[in-house]
């Protein structure tokens, strides 16, 4: 059964040939190829490609994967040729040819979103400036993050907390001792913390993460995956120092987009210390967020390079709640809804 | 002195020139307000017209002295011909907007901070009536005279007027169950509703009023609660609940009854809107696209259109009938409270009733047109039923992309 062999060829004597050929192998001992077609069929098949009706409609299976695999290639072979006739053309055009066409992708086919947000916007640079995070940027406060976990944890989520704390300067990590959230905040808040983050754990995996502003404002809700502890890194950098890292925060347009980065910047001190050339990067692509930290070097004028420290994960934005965090009685100013909001693979909110 | 002059001359050209931009500017801005067919309150301090039919929104908003303070809490009528806009703010003032002026008219001072925000304001023959989450419910006669103050209890939610009879109101709130009020008789209040039979725990059931209507054709009043539930009261029967009917698992935050009445719009915390039957208590359906909670929420008051707005920034109206989005308008802040104009939300100047007019002749084109049909019998006929389907779907895109 080589059929993987038989080439294809344009000349119908020579594929008779082979049909024989093949004939002969299988009366040698096959069961499975009984019904094959008259012999000129076959030919036909190989001398008229692509069929002029459909491959499907080739009752044979062993067949029918055959004839598509001919014309695949043959498709394959096609696109090759048009390739090159293109390059050749352009190099003929030299300097004159026509700029190569941008590749399509679903975030530069992304669908508009009308609550971008412009920049010289009074109202939205109004209503920013005047949000829970304006202490903040005013610089009237300093962060100070408390991070807990969901109840009893185990396993890499203790280890992705202590690391998240060397992330994040003037973290304090806090046993969990079974409190309830809502019990914790008021104390956070007499105590001057200004963030209150929450890991949640399943079956040993980090999968949540709540982050809650205090006193006031906004508790956001994500989906963690891809947790990629220091330990598991390759190649990675010498364990990062005390100084305040610089923060990046890409590609967060939209409104919901310009709270989530506002709540990411604010959990980091307003001035880098840059003599630690230490970076925490929160890179926003298809609505999800990744989470790089790096310390970078100036090798010369132009080039410069990096190393990353760890840990590395991916957040993906469930909701958006106005005030401390209350899943029960909470105002949301924004949910995902599956069902209702991804109709569209082009579409995203942040 | 010819420069002299001549500087003369500019200043007072530069002056008159001022003086008709002002005016023109009014000019404008009334021609806008009067555009507008809903009206929506945001938590910037922004009266915000928005007119449907042209897909614009106007911000009636000095934009350079906007305050956190003047966040409008609740928006209504100032008379029945809807030529008065009233708004509360969080400071304690209640400001008069006249859409054929296209300006704040008046503005005046009815309560302060401490007292909480306003929960209500209502409009009676010439007073006006205001209610804060303190519980203190006043009425401003117009001439000055004294004004009557009324405590309705502490932590009022809501404070709605009986669209019928213009002197009962109601309130509500957290802990603080519904309670109806006479303002001609302001002792006590005409009805007080009775909490619900203890659980099956045999414990106290929370109250917590959020929002409450007038039925006017059966004088039932429905409301709906911090606890998800939606109740009917029947004060000629009852005191307690005739009906009460569960939707989802959150907070119910407002609700509206379209025409009809036989039937209540509710939107929770999360952003779910839904139609509830009054009848039975079931669900009808659920309006879609939704994200964040929802502040405002009010039908047409003869059409079966709803408009609603909340955190997620948008103002949203949906058919009441097939529940689909008809209007979705980007207000760039948090909206509190909306108030839908009883004019037809398409009402069209005469530009578009000339586009209305071309739509009609091509409309005429396409009946003309007749459907190509082939084949024979029961099959053919079902064809024809789809094509005509899929022309007027096809005009309806037309209609649209003419908008």
């Amino acid at each position: 059964m080589d059929f993987v062999e038989v080439p294809v060829s344009e000349d119908v004597p020579s594929a008779k040939g082979k049909v024989k050929k093949q004939k002969k192998q299988k009366k040698s001992g096959e069961k499975a190829t009984e019904n094959v077609p008259a012999e000129s069929e076959p030919a036909e098949f190989s001398s008229s490609l692509p069929p002029t009706f459909g491959l499907s409609e080739i009752k044979n299976k062993q067949r029918r994967r055959l004839m598509f695999m001919k014309f695949k290639q043959e498709k394959r072979k096609q696109k090759l040729q048009l390739r090159k006739k293109r390059k050749k053309e352009r190099e003929a055009l030299g300097d004159k040819a026509p700029p190569k066409e941008v590749p399509k992708t679903i975030e530069n086919q992304r669908i508009h979103d009308e609550t971008t947000v412009d920049p010289e916007d009074e109202e939205v640079a109004f209503d920013e400036g005047t949000d829970e995070f304006s202490a903040y940027f005013n610089k009237l406060i300093n962060p100070k993050v408390l991070i807990t976990t969901s109840d009893r944890p185990r396993g890499r989520t203790v280890r992705f907390c202590e690391q998240l704390a060397t992330v994040i300067p003037n973290a304090h990590v806090y046993y969990r001792r079974g409190l309830a959230l809502k019990r914790i905040i008021p104390q956070c808040v007499s105590r001057d913390f200004t963030y209150l983050m929450v890991i949640n754990e399943d079956r040993k995996v980090p999968n949540g993460m709540v982050l809650c502003h205090l006193p006031d404002g906004s508790t956001a809700h994500f989906k963690v995956s891809s947790v990629r502890l220091r330990k598991e890194m390759k190649r990675k950098g010498k364990a990062p120092t005390e100084h305040y890292p610089e923060v990046i925060l890409n590609n967060f347009t939209t409104r919901l987009g310009h709270n989530i980065g506002r709540l990411f910047a604010a959990l980091f001190p307003q001035d880098p210390q840059f003599v630690g050339r230490q970076v925490a990067t929160f890179h926003n692509q298809r609505d999800f967020i990744f989470f790089r930290f790096h310390r970078y070097i100036f090798k010369n004028e132009k080039k410069v390079g990096i190393q990353e420290l760890g840990p590395r994960f991916t957040l993906k934005l469930r909701s958006l709640q106005k005030g401390t965090f209350d899943s029960k009685f909470g105002e949301y100013e924004w949910v995902h809804k599956r069902h209702e909001m991804d109709t569209s693979r082009r579409k995203f909110h942040l | 002195m010819h420069e002299e002059q001549q500087w003369g001359g500019l200043e007072f050209r530069s002056e008159q020139r001022a003086r008709a931009h002002s005016v023109e500017r009014s000019n404008m801005a009334c021609v806008k307000s009067q555009q507008c067919s809903v009206w929506v309150g945001a938590e910037t301090g922004i009266l915000k017209g928005v007119c449907v039919s042209r897909k614009q929104v106007y911000n009636f908003c000095e934009m350079h002295s906007l305050n956190r303070d003047e966040e409008i809490c609740t928006i209504t009528w100032g008379d029945e011909q809807e030529t008065e806009v009233l708004m509360g703010s969080v400071n304690g003032r209640v400001k008069t907007f006249s859409i054929e002026k296209g300006i704040f008219t008046e503005s005046r001072e009815c309560s302060d901070l401490t007292q909480g925000r306003f929960t209500g304001l209502a409009v009676t023959d010439r007073s006006l009536i205001t209610c804060v989450e303190s519980g203190l419910l006043k009425v401003w006669p117009e001439a000055g005279g004294e004004t009557v103050e009324i405590n309705v209890g502490s932590g009022v939610c809501r404070m709605r007027q009986n669209p019928s009879e213009r002197h009962h109101v109601a309130t509500g709130g957290k802990e603080n169950p519904l309670k109806v009020w006479d303002l001609q008789r302001p002792d006590t209040p005409i009805f007080t509703a009775k909490n619900v039979a203890n659980d099956w725990l045999d414990l106290r059931v929370p109250v917590w009023v959020r929002d409450m209507a007038f039925l006017t054709q059966s004088n039932k009043i429905v409301t709906c609660t911090g606890h998800h539930q939606v109740r009917v009261y029947d004060p000629s029967c009852q005191r307690r609940p005739v009906l009460e009917a569960k939707f989802g698992e959150v907070p119910l935050t407002a609700l509206s009854v379209p025409p009809g009445e036989n039937s209540v719009v509710v939107g929770n915390t999360h952003g779910q809107l839904a139609t509830l039957d009054l009848r039975k208590g079931l669900v009808r359906g659920c309006m879609k696209g939704v994200a964040g909670s929802v502040r405002g929420l009010q039908c047409h008051p003869t059409l079966p259109l709803v408009a609603s707005c909340g955190l997620d920034r948008f103002l949203r109206i949906h058919n009441l009938q097939d529940r689909t989005l008809m209007h979705k308008v980007y207000l760039k802040s948090r909206l509190n409270c909306v108030l839908v104009s009883s004019k037809d939300l398409q009402c069209v100047s005469d530009e578009d009733e000339q586009l209305e007019e071309v739509k009609t002749e091509e409309d005429e084109v396409w009946d003309a047109m007749e459907t190509v049909t082939e084949k024979s019998g029961k099959r053919a006929a079902q064809d024809e039923d789809e094509v005509e389907v899929v022309t007027q779907s096809e005009k309806k895109k037309k209609k649209r992309t003419k908008k």
